[in-house]
């Protein structure tokens, strides 16, 4: 009984270690970028996002331990489930907020007219 | 028999514990949606561009990080049963997390001091609300390891506490993954 995994696998040394040079190499790039200021503002804001997704990724595998075997896949099935909700959630919400000017003109230009 | 029914029993636990997880992370999809919405609704004010200290937060970010890290050792001293250095380990991930909260403190309270609380606009509110509710996570994270720390001293690594500590080491983890996105979309993003 004591030898039983709560996490599926045995975490090793070497996945935390990688883990934590990588984000930290992805944290100081993101900062490095910013402070160095030598992109567009687009490309800046692009390569902020595919930072954090990479030390997303980065974290999710070593630090939680989610993978492909029999377990892990239970683990990751809701994983991605739940992205998928929060990028309806929070796109979703940006997408309508961001766009009220553009969808409310019609109202404002009614309201031109009957004034 | 019983091992394998006990597996089981431990699995489909771990498994309700990730469910909790991950509708956490919803929770802060929300607030991240809110923050995103009414980031420019400053009525005025201040807004994040203006109270950025980029190295602060990089130092915030690397106490979060090491404790995520030193986190991690003391499971690796857990699977080989050394009770010390787990409760070592656990120590210095206290303290990495106690700084964590002790910095974030400090930037509300100089923001409060200076005039600009959560009631001074839309973007103030949204920010205090969501890096707000990440650090009562960590502070609820710091004091659930206090805890542990104390059983493990009195019970030592018994099965029961091997497990508390697992799930302990998904939430500390899950909530430096949240952190990756508040340093990125409220401060990098919002200096930029």
């Amino acid at each position: 009984m004591s030898d039983v995994e709560f996490n599926g696998k045995q975490k090793t040394l070497k996945a935390y270690l990688a883990g934590f040079f990588a984000s930290l190499a992805l944290t100081a790039i993101a900062f490095a970028l910013v402070q160095l200021h030598f992109m567009t503002d687009g490309l800046l804001y692009l390569s902020l996002g595919v930072l954090a997704i990479l030390q997303l990724i980065v974290q999710s595998i070593c630090f939680l331990g989610l993978n492909q075997s029999a377990e892990g896949r239970w683990n990751l099935l809701p994983f991605l489930f739940t992205l998928l909700v929060i990028a309806i959630l929070a796109g979703g919400s940006m997408w309508i907020m961001y766009h009220l000017n553009q969808n409310m003109s019609a109202f404002a230009e009614m309201l031109k007219v009957t004034l | 028999m019983t091992d394998h029914h006990q597996h089981e029993a431990d699995t489909r636990d771990l498994f309700g514990f990730w469910l909790y997880i991950l509708s956490d992370c919803i929770l802060f999809s929300v607030l991240f949606a809110c923050y995103a919405v009414l980031y420019k609704n400053t009525y005025g004010g201040i807004s994040v561009r203006d109270f950025t200290d980029l190295p602060y937060v990089f130092y915030e970010t690397m106490t979060l990080l090491a404790s995520s890290f030193t986190y991690g050792l003391a499971m690796i001293s857990l699977q080989k049963n050394k009770l010390r250095q787990v409760i070592f380990w656990l120590m210095v991930t206290f303290l990495f997390g106690f700084a964590f909260i002790n910095l974030e403190v400090k930037e509300f309270v100089h923001l409060y001091a200076a005039g600009h609380s959560w009631q001074g606009s839309a973007a103030l509110s949204a920010f205090f609300t969501l890096v707000g509710a990440h650090g009562l996570h960590v502070s609820i994270g710091l004091i659930w390891m206090a805890v542990l720390m104390h059983q493990l001293s009195r019970f030592g690594a018994t099965t029961f506490m091997k497990r508390r500590l697992t799930y302990l080491g998904i939430f500390w983890a899950f909530l430096d993954i949240i952190w990756i996105f508040v340093f990125t979309i409220v401060y990098l993003m919002g200096v930029v």
